[in-house]
């Protein structure tokens, strides 16, 4: 499988990596040429000596997606800190490039939500974190 | 009329002002807290502090009975899923955008965002329009409706000068709405005689602009 993933935070580098290390073809696009680093972190030799592609550019330019093979990727993942940037490219990859699959990390959960409803995928960590919190509460309780 | 207005940079500053002048309600949302509170100073309640990505901030700002969202924020990001969400989960008939990166566009059009204004775009249209050497001048674009007017100036050359409007053989999806003659502008009739330096503006489907300048422009 080819992955694309916009955003080389936290998330975004170790999604990378570890995809890679399962085998599969991971292209990383971010603005920032510094977060090549997160990508070479932890690895024996470089990020593209282990396999990987990076490519510096914005996410919301078709420019940029194109570059980091966008028309090739069965897996997109929208993972930039603006919640607002991941999803509008969430829908140019659904629209635009018709990527099978689109994941959009979304932080705020009335945006996540709605937008799942409107067919963009999200996953939206906060949500995640007030389950987690509710349940270790509940346990103590 | 109620309007929400997202962005308090002067765009959306004096749009609200604007606005209030003439009569209309206005909420204008600003998420910076040290613009907001300079606003507030002048607009007083009509100015409320937040994001106005997130959907409690409009609707604190009593979107859903906007009839008009107008969104100019420094993020086209922001102000695609501003207008977004507006149209499809508030159903808010019309909305506006601001396109800050012309780059951006075709991502406005792609995901639906229209009409949209973008300041590069309007300065470009003028220096084409005070430059007449470009030819042809985009007046209006309706992108949705795919139509668009022109104006061109007759040079002496061209096929069309010098004949009857109804002799013009104008490309099919095109036609003369108007001609300016001598700073003054009238509409034409079929035997109205198109002169050179006649500026005539032209309605035409988007596609139709080499024919256009090949009947009008011809050697500009």
């Amino acid at each position: 499988m080819f992955v694309l993933i916009v955003g080389a935070g936290r998330v975004g580098s170790a999604v990378a990596q570890s995809m890679l290390a399962r085998g599969h073809e991971v292209s990383v696009l971010d603005h920032d040429p510094l977060s090549h680093e997160r990508l070479d972190a932890g690895l024996a030799s470089s990020w593209e000596e282990t396999g990987g592609r990076f490519t510096v550019g914005q996410g919301i330019e078709v420019e940029a997606l194109r570059e980091a093979g966008i028309d090739e990727a069965d897996v997109f993942i929208a993972s930039t800190s603006g919640d607002n940037t991941n999803l509008v490219i969430a829908q140019v990859a659904q629209k635009r490039f018709n990527v099978t699959t689109v994941i959009a990390r979304v932080m705020d959960p009335a945006r996540a939500t709605w937008y799942a409803e409107q067919g963009v995928r999200t996953i939206c960590p906060t949500l995640q974190a007030i389950s987690m919190f509710e349940s270790a509460i509940v346990e103590v309780s | 009329m109620y309007v929400v207005i997202a962005g308090g940079g002067k765009v959306g500053w004096n749009l609200a002002r604007e606005l209030i002048d003439k009569g209309h309600e206005v909420t204008l949302i600003e998420q910076t807290r040290r613009r907001y509170l300079t606003i507030e100073e002048e607009l007083e309640h009509a100015v409320q502090y937040g994001d106005a990505t997130e959907m409690w901030v409009l609707e604190r700002a009593g979107i859903q009975r906007a009839e008009l969202v107008v969104a100019v924020t420094g993020d086209d990001e922001d102000n695609i899923l501003i207008c977004q969400m507006a149209r499809e989960k508030y159903d808010i008939p019309r909305t506006i955008a601001r396109v800050n990166n012309p780059r951006n566009r075709e991502l406005f059009d792609l995901l639906g965002v229209a009409p949209v204004v973008s300041a590069t775009d309007l300065i470009l249209r003028l220096i084409e329009h005070e430059v007449p050497s470009f030819g042809l001048v985009h007046l209006l674009d309706l992108h949705a409706e795919r139509l668009e007017i022109v104006e061109v100036e007759v040079t002496p050359a061209a096929p069309a000068a010098g004949k009857r409007v109804a002799e013009i053989q104008m490309p099919e999806g095109s036609l003369i709405i108007s001609v300016l003659r001598k700073g003054a502008g009238f509409v034409p009739k079929a035997d109205t005689v198109i002169e050179a330096g006649d500026e005539v503006l032209v309605v035409l489907d988007p596609g139709l602009e080499d024919g256009i300048t090949g009947l009008f422009a011809v050697g500009a």
